[in-house]
């Protein structure tokens, strides 16, 4: 359950951006998570629940945008889509495939008053 | 008057403990200080591998650990028996170290130039994999009294390891663990990877476990005194 760990880092940055920006109060945060990263959005969505007590982001409520698995297959010389973190590619089955999206842990944006 | 408005963030939820981490970083490199994460799930034998370690390297390269667990300073009591300084870390509900406790008790065990420092983390095989704490590299402990499939159930910590350990290799006979297959796995998922087949118990192929070890620990202190 790292998951918890995820989501006070989330709370800690958004509270501090906001003070830096004036505002009072947080409406909304915006995640993006990538499907392949090795977080469980269930797991943050609870979590978040959990962690965001007592702070200015205490109402806000939390969007997780997926970001779908790519990567680039060195023997089909282009972009494949990515089932497994180190899954091999959908057209010539080889494993020589880089990950190049999917793996993101991010916030995006966030909403203040 | 405040008014809703958007702040775009685009910062990594991680980017704290890395902020941290690449302090612990700078710290280890400036000061020659060869820092290993040691991780692995629990029972893989990674305390009585640093225990023997230490015993054996006493007049090669001088030791400090920090322990990780959720609870009891058990394993910090096995190493300082051997005469090692260390350092328990409590994570109490927490899952792994993380940088910041790792900055902590760096400071305040003080290791000395030019020795090694081992961070035994929590015995989980996911969540440390998240956390850098500013480790050289991170070694994975695996048992041969565990799957051989273990590295593709848990590809995220063989992925960030340098280093595997095969641990409790003595007890190959009596089981049918198949050491080839195990290592296939793990190179799957990081051809990268160095592997090692070891007992902590009997001391078989810790020779050359010691031997990365010095070798790492030397060109660690090389470079801190080219800097």
């Amino acid at each position: 359950m790292h998951e918890l760990s995820l989501m006070e880092s989330v709370i800690d940055i958004v509270c501090e951006t906001a003070r830096q920006h004036g505002a009072t109060r947080v409406k909304s945060v915006r995640l993006d998570v990538g499907v392949l990263s090795h977080a469980d959005p269930d797991a943050l969505l609870f979590c978040y629940q959990a962690v965001r007590h007592g702070t200015i982001a205490q109402a806000a409520t939390l969007e997780i945008k997926r970001v779908p698995g790519e990567g680039w297959c060195l023997d089909c010389a282009k972009t494949v889509a990515l089932a497994d973190r180190f899954g091999g590619c959908p057209d010539c089955g080889r494993h020589r495939v880089q990950m190049t999206a999917g793996d993101e842990l991010k916030i995006r944006d966030m909403e203040v008053i | 008057m405040s008014q809703e408005r958007i702040i775009q963030v685009e910062r990594d939820i991680l980017s704290k403990n890395d902020a941290y981490a690449a302090e612990n970083r700078r710290h280890f490199e400036r000061n020659g200080i060869l820092a290993l994460n040691f991780v692995s799930s629990p029972g893989s034998g990674k305390t009585s591998l640093l225990v023997r370690t230490i015993y054996d390297l006493k007049d090669r390269l001088a030791i400090s650990v920090i322990e990780g667990d959720q609870q009891t300073s058990n394993d910090a009591a096995r190493i300082r028996e051997t005469g090692a300084r260390a350092i328990q870390i409590n994570t109490g509900k927490g899952c792994h170290l993380d940088a910041h406790m790792v900055g902590h008790a760096a400071e305040d065990l003080a290791p000395e130039s030019g020795s090694a420092l081992f961070i035994e983390n929590v015995g989980n095989l996911v969540c440390p994999a998240a956390f850098d704490l500013g480790e050289a590299h991170k070694v994975v402990v695996l048992s041969v009294t565990e799957g051989e499939d273990k590295p593709l159930k848990y590809p995220d910590m063989f992925a960030a390891a340098d280093l595997m350990i095969l641990n409790k290799a003595d007890l190959l006979p009596h089981l049918d663990f198949n050491v080839g297959l195990c290592i296939a796995n793990a190179l799957r998922v990081n051809p990268r990877l160095q592997t090692l087949t070891v007992s902590a118990r009997t001391g078989e192929g810790m020779e050359a476990f010691y031997a990365w070890l010095e070798a790492s620990a030397g060109h660690r202190a090389a470079r801190s005194k080219e800097a």
